[in-house]
């Protein structure tokens, strides 16, 4: 395990933030979708790092993993939809640019002012010798009703996906109640 | 590493990821935005578990922020396929009618 105090945790740290913060900006200047995704993932393992250097061995990876697979995703939604090589394409498309350079600004100033200014309270406890098996006991047995509710809801979001982005549904072919002659031919594409 | 520093960290991601999904023009690319916030969110709530209370509660609550996340992202993702199949693009300024 690692300690939280020490110079190379410090470093460590700024390592991650500087990269976490320094490639997410990356991802909204550079040229091209390709490398933006690859920032934003860059982005996340740091934050993903960050969050290991506090002992979250298990959320930590979890968010490196995650990301990793979204950035396969984007890379086939890419293929998918955009029809150019994306890396090959530059592209510059923003709106509203100065209001929201302004709006981030201001929010940084609100939320890092609040982080300083705020007289934050001293530790109270301290963590389980192993936080991973914690937290596995934790949502297995006292907060079991969250896993309860999060595992419908990642069920009704495959659900979500698939209705949204399905081309040809069954209520496509047969009517809102089901109760239309079915198509000849019945692959025909609209 | 203290809380200030976790904290301004999670802030800087939270407001470039503001700047994104306000000004980016391709969902894809709103959508990284807010993941950026998201993924300040986690940060800071990382921070605070670790700094002022590190019981195995706080870490549900971040497995929830994590579990938001990819309910955004997999309902982010579909959202963008119908609007390419409706109007043939992956612009927010031409799903304009969503709002109507």
């Amino acid at each position: 395990m690692v300690e939280t105090s020490g110079v190379l945790v410090d470093v460590a740290f700024w390592v991650c933030a500087a990269v976490a913060v320094g490639f997410g900006v990356l991802v909204f200047v550079v040229d091209s979708m390709a490398r933006a995704t690859y920032a934003l993932a860059l982005s996340f393992v740091a934050t993903g790092g960050a969050l290991l250097l506090m002992q979250q061995s298990y959320l930590g990876v979890i968010v490196v993993l995650m990301m990793v697979m979204e950035m396969a995703v984007m890379a086939v939604y890419m293929v998918m939809f955009m029809g150019m090589n994306p890396a090959l394409m530059p592209m510059s498309m923003v709106h509203s640019h100065r209001w929201a350079i302004g709006a981030a600004a201001t929010t940084f100033l609100l939320l890092g002012s609040g982080a300083v200014l705020v007289p934050w309270p001293v530790r109270r406890g301290a963590p389980a010798p192993d936080v991973t098996d914690a937290l596995g006991r934790a949502i297995m047995e006292s907060h079991m009703l969250v896993m309860m509710i999060v595992g419908p809801v990642m069920v009704a979001t495959i659900v979500v996906g698939v209705v949204l982005s399905s081309a040809r549904t069954r209520y496509d072919r047969l009517g809102d109640d089901l109760d239309q002659p079915a198509a000849d031919p019945p692959q025909e594409v609209r | 590493m203290t809380l200030e520093t976790v904290l301004l960290v999670a802030a800087a991601l939270v407001s470039v990821g503001l700047y994104g999904a306000l000004s980016q023009q391709v969902v894809v690319m709103v959508m990284m935005g807010l993941e950026l916030m998201i993924a300040g969110v986690l940060l800071a709530l990382g921070g605070f578990w670790w700094f002022l209370s590190p019981d195995p509660s706080g870490q549900v609550l971040l497995l929830v922020v994590l579990a938001a996340m990819t309910v955004e992202m997999a309902t982010g993702f579909a959202i963008a396929t119908l609007l390419h199949r409706r109007a043939g693009s992956d612009m927010t300024d031409m799903a304009a009618e969503l709002h109507e």
